[in-house]
């Protein structure tokens, strides 16, 4: 697997981590405070340990790769990029497709040649389970819903992007970066 | 260890340091989240080599975004140098720790304070069918008539249930 395919990966649960927390607080029901911060949570360790493995072959660190680059050097899909905060619909659509296209992804990882890439991919599967679970539930409730559909429909094209990217995504990096660019040497 | 003399290790000053003390050290070291059980008992320390005057300690994580690891591992490193030995950690990211490695005393601590201990890992892991049904157990009344009221709770390897015989709600350790 090579680093850059690492990256897109990475990105993809970095900056996911960071949407999914902005409903911290504000879900429209405490139990989805908890839960979109819990997966924030596990997004980012995700984030962190395929990272780590990219930044090896490159020759740098974890914090670097996921903060010092600029917002364009960034492979993730559109799909994460979106600040979908206060759509709860779109939310959960978003949730409902990345989880979907994220678990065949983890599936192939699991297969892997390289023992290490395929045992990571093992041990993150076994946390994703429960986000795939949290997906699924609520794509029962609200699978008949047509802002839910529309939502689906509209968000599902902007997966297979990678090579776009958004004002939305150049914002959330100024935040994301912020403590680190204004203190030097800062580390999380 | 085959071959290993259990009590031949040498540790600084003339100090001995054996494997069998360093578990024991290990077992006193409490998780930093739920703190009734302790590093052994949670089953992340894979193995302990002692040779000549260093120990190495192979250390797996439980979730990977749990913010509790950077306090165990320096934990780990802080209670093995009180033993007067060097110490290196090696944390293993592969797919080694499960919640299957909780211990039998680990599982029965964690009932006694309130977590319900994680199901054993079924083939093909945990379905949410499963997780809506009422197989979980109250760890305080010991009902099995508890609904699921949240996949996730406090820390990520929690869910949230609810208990209607009892009318509490409680802690489930989730099964990884």
């Amino acid at each position: 697997m090579s680093a850059q395919e690492l990256l897109e990966l990475a990105d993809d649960e970095l900056i996911l981590g960071w949407r999914n927390s902005e409903w911290t607080g504000i879900a429209p029901l405490l139990e989805e405070d908890v839960a979109f911060s819990s997966i924030a949570q596990n997004e980012i360790g995700h984030a962190r340990a395929w990272y780590e493995l990219a930044a090896r072959e490159l020759g740098t660190t974890a914090d670097e790769l996921a903060f010092d680059r600029r917002p364009d050097e960034y492979r993730c899909s559109r799909l994460v990029q979106l600040r979908l905060v206060p759509d709860w619909a779109a939310t959960i659509a978003r949730h409902y497709l990345y989880e979907t296209v994220d678990a065949e992804r983890i599936a192939a990882l699991k297969e892997s040649d390289d023992p290490e890439i395929a045992g990571l991919a093992a041990k993150i599967d076994r946390e994703e389970a429960y986000h795939r679970m949290h997906a699924q539930m609520w794509f029962e409730r609200l699978q008949d819903e047509p802002r839910f559909k529309a939502a689906v429909d509209e968000l599902r094209p902007l997966l297979e992007v990678r090579d776009e990217h958004t004002p939305e995504l150049a914002e959330l990096w100024e935040e994301m970066t912020m403590v680190r660019r204004s203190v030097a040497g800062a580390t999380w | 260890m085959g071959g290993d003399d259990d009590g031949a290790a040498l540790g600084r000053g003339g100090d001995l340091v054996t494997e069998a003390q360093v578990w024991d050290a290990l077992a006193e070291i409490p998780d930093p989240e739920i703190p009734v059980i302790s590093l052994v008992d949670l089953g992340v320390i894979r193995s302990v080599n002692v040779s000549r005057d260093q120990v190495r300690v192979e250390f797996t994580p439980t979730f990977l975004g749990c913010p509790a690891l950077e306090m165990m591992r320096d934990a780990i490193a802080a209670r093995i140098s009180e033993l007067g030995a060097d110490v290196q950690i090696d944390v293993i990211s592969d797919d080694s720790w499960s919640t299957d490695r909780i211990t039998s005393q680990g599982r029965e601590k964690l009932r006694a304070s309130g977590f319900a201990p994680p199901a054993p890992r079924e083939v093909g892991g945990p379905q949410l069918v499963q997780l809506q049904s009422n197989a979980f157990r109250c760890p305080y009344c010991g009902s099995q008539d508890t609904t699921l009221e949240n996949i996730f709770g406090p820390t990520p390897c929690r869910s949230v249930r609810y208990c209607r015989s009892c009318k509490q709600p409680f802690e489930q350790f989730k099964t990884i």
